[in-house]
């Protein structure tokens, strides 16, 4: 894991002390609050529908024992003992007074986290691959890079009134977990024709009110050239686009509107110019930031460990919540925060202090929040998944639903969200409860819920998508599908007529009776069988 | 062309996304003096912040029509375009005036002739003149004085040097009162090259600190 050194120390100890005077000079009066909400947001307070909340950076997702104890400790001390973990790899904290919120930042710069750039039109924290660092099917660690761009773009002077919010993303996998296609930069770390490391460079993707799929604007750039080329982009950005209306100010509409020919050219004539300035990145420097990613001390072990128990429980649980790890003999595990009809995302302080523990005990002290608002533990003996499974259950986190109908993604809606038309949770609750029985033969599906156009939840990029929207002063739910994240990115397209909060949750389960009933078998997965059947019989089921 | 203009701005549409900062409302606070006048030295009441204290302003901006005065000027940049003939002859020194979205790429050849470039931050979250300030400063290496006007406000001024902003202007009363006060909360210790030198700190090659 990256570790702090004396300066990020006492960058972070400084910008906790101007946000601490920025909330005296509110506290007191001499900001109103339409002066002081540019300056919270720039450090990830917002102010929502019954107080303010907190969201805190989690830099692509990794985070230590310790650092997760600091989260349950803080959970408990200045909220209502639960955390939130996010889409974006962050963890919320719901009911946090702004007079502690200084209080809580100093108790975080004590392990070495902060809420820089948590929200606020500027390059907002970098996400990657959760299963970083120990996936079998990465070219290399993509989080040293990621470490980099957290720095670079760090009180960036130049990028931090920018027209709107800034989201980046960086996967080194084919299989692409990070959604970088949906990102305003998505990077894939490569290796390029001549055997080096390299980036593919994707722009202009997103979600919201417009959700567009990002376009490839160069193949092969150089890592060493990494932070000019974001500096080329985003300066293009920042000149250009626009700010006039806040729902056309991201950087796709940009691009979709003087087309991606013409951004490219823009981009590349700026990076022409600063390529071989102050940002190239020394091999040895990179080297270096790579050095504290290092794979930890794994043991040479049989790549085939007694890995079952009798017990068929536990089974379900290993075929679901482990994937493949890189070094023989350990397993990457997933802890559901998706208890059936639980709160997706909501971990309570016992909870986390509890995968600390196991952390620490069986992961070599690592635990990864991933965008699906699940958590993991990279680095597991095969041997030791009994142990951890138990441990799992005993706190009721052992659900094995990894990627299945109950695995579901919502954003926390009209239940906290100032800019929420509809409950989301409830929603998300409601079908948990209803399709869990069926789950294991219902097989791969993701539904994604949000509650406003904003797609928090990602709904655009839901196998089974659901906005909530409001229609003559009732929550309505609209109904999508076909959509993807991944690296076969799609957008979902809506299926008709919405639906009342009852009736969402039926149609959901249609479309899922329909799909069972067409498939050509349990070999094929829900988006498959959307993709061949296309939206036709499901539409029929619903409304005819 | 990545100085070239942008398209002009248009009406803001119905924004109500707590993610996107409204523009502080910059009523002219009426300002409690926090020091006796006398105590506040010369030129204490001017609008123009630089190398540590207030100045009176010795430039007068001239808009579109007005006639040019002897003293110094600063002119819009439609203006410049319209007269840069005639105006070559003058003796007095010439600046300029940008706001956001203006072209700097039609005028690359003239930018020598300024004393001073001002560039304009109409509301606090328009952020483009960061910039241009620093395609002024690297790419065309312009080496004037480089003038903040409009929004300057105190939690914008650390970054407004860092690009290479060397002047402001400041109207807003509590960013007055902190800057005289030495009271801007400013973080040191910077992760990134930016528009001016500063000191290389630590170990990696893209860190720097703000000289003191």
């Amino acid at each position: 894991m990256y570790r702090y050194d004396e300066f990020d120390a006492e960058f972070v100890r400084q910008r906790v002390a101007q946000f601490r005077d920025q909330v005296g000079r509110r506290l007191s009066g001499e900001l109103t609050e339409d002066e002081f909400k540019p300056l919270r947001l720039m450090n990830g307070v917002y102010l929502q529908l019954h107080a303010y909340m907190l969201r805190i950076a989690v830099p692509y997702g990794t985070l230590s024992s310790r650092q997760l104890r600091k989260l349950a400790h803080i959970a408990r001390v200045y909220d209502r003992g639960t955390g939130h973990f996010t889409t974006r790899q962050n963890l919320q904290f719901n009911w946090p007074r702004l007079s502690d919120i200084p209080a809580i930042l100093d108790e975080l710069a004590d392990v070495e986290m902060h809420a820089i750039q948590t929200s606020g039109n500027c390059i907002r924290n970098v996400t990657a691959d959760h299963f970083a660092g120990a996936a079998a099917d990465e070219v290399a660690d993509p989080r040293p890079y990621a470490e980099i761009i957290r720095q670079w773009s760090s009180l960036h002077p130049e990028f931090s009134f920018l027209p709107r919010k800034f989201k980046v993303a960086v996967t080194a996998a084919e299989k692409d977990r990070a959604a970088i296609q949906v990102h305003d930069i998505g990077l894939h770390l490569k290796r390029l024709a001549d055997g080096r490391l390299g980036f593919a460079v994707y722009v202009g993707g997103g979600q919201g009110r417009t959700p567009i799929i990002a376009k490839l604007i160069r193949d092969d750039l150089p890592e060493e050239d990494l932070l000019s080329y974001l500096e080329a982009v985003l300066r293009v950005y920042n000149l250009y686009g626009r700010r006039d209306n806040i729902y056309k100010a991201r950087i796709k509409i940009l691009v979709h509107e003087i087309g991606a020919a013409v951004f490219t050219a823009q981009v590349e004539e700026e990076w022409q110019r600063i390529r071989d300035g102050a940002l190239k990145l020394p091999a040895a420097e990179i080297e270096r930031i790579n050095a504290y990613f290092a794979p930890p001390a794994f043991e040479r072990r049989p790549a085939k460990a007694a890995l079952r128990a009798p017990d068929r429980a536990f089974d379900r649980w290993v075929t679901r919540n482990t994937h493949a790890h890189k070094h023989p003999g350990y397993a990457i595990v997933t802890i559901s925060l998706k208890p059936i009809g639980g709160i997706p995302g909501d971990a309570s302080a016992g909870q986390m202090d509890a995968i600390a523990d196991l952390a620490q005990r069986y992961s070599f002290d690592e635990v990864r929040v991933t965008h699906e608002q699940n958590l993991v533990l990279p680095h597991v003996r095969l041997g030791d998944l009994w142990d951890v499974y138990q441990a799992l259950s005993a706190i009721g986190l052992a659900e094995a639903n990894a990627g299945l109908v109950t695995d579901i993604i919502a954003c926390p809606g009209l239940d906290y969200c100032a800019l929420a038309n509809a409950r989301s949770i409830p929603i998300a609750q409601r079908i948990s409860e209803r399709l869990a029985g069926r789950q294991d033969d219902i097989g791969d599906l993701k539904i994604k819920i949000s509650g406003c156009i904003n797609a928090c939840g990602h709904h655009h990029v839901g196998h089974i998508g659901i906005l909530g929207v409001e229609k003559r002063g009732e929550e309505h739910y609209q109904l999508l599908l076909g959509g993807s994240g991944a690296e076969d990115a799609a957008l979902a397209s809506i299926t008709g007529p919405g639906f009342g909060p009852d009736g969402i949750v039926d149609a959901v389960e249609t479309v899922v009776d329909t799909y069972l009933e067409l498939r050509s078998g349990p070999e094929e997965p829900f988006l498959a069988a959307y993709g061949r059947l296309g939206a036709a019989p499901f539409k029929e089921a619903l409304y005819a | 062309m990545l100085d070239g203009a942008s398209p002009s701005p248009r009406k803001r549409g119905e924004g109500r996304g707590e993610g996107q900062p409204h523009t502080p409302a910059q009523a002219p606070a009426p300002h409690p003096s926090p020091l006796p006048v006398e105590e506040w030295g010369e030129g204490i009441d001017g609008p123009i912040w630089k190398d540590g204290a207030f100045h009176h302003d010795t430039w007068v901006s001239v808009a579109d029509g007005e006639a040019l005065p002897e003293a110094p000027a600063i002119l819009p940049k439609k203006r410049w375009l319209a007269e840069r003939d005639t105006l070559g002859q003058r003796d007095a020194p010439l600046g300029l005036r940008l706001e956001p979205g203006e072209a700097i790429a039609d005028i690359g050849a003239d930018l020598q002739r300024f004393a001073l470039i001002a560039l304009s931050f109409p509301k606090f979250r328009d952020g483009r003149a960061f910039s241009t300030a620093r395609l002024l400063r690297e790419k065309y290496r312009y080496p004037g004085e480089l003038r903040a006007v409009g929004d300057v406000l105190s939690d914008l001024i650390p970054f407004m040097r860092r690009v290479g902003f060397d002047t402001l202007q400041v109207t807003h009363a509590p960013t007055r009162r902190a800057l005289i006060e030495g009271r801007i909360a400013e973080v040191s210790l910077h992760y990134q090259p930016a528009g001016i030198v500063e000191p290389p700190a630590g170990t990696r090659p893209w860190l720097r600190r703000s000289r003191r």
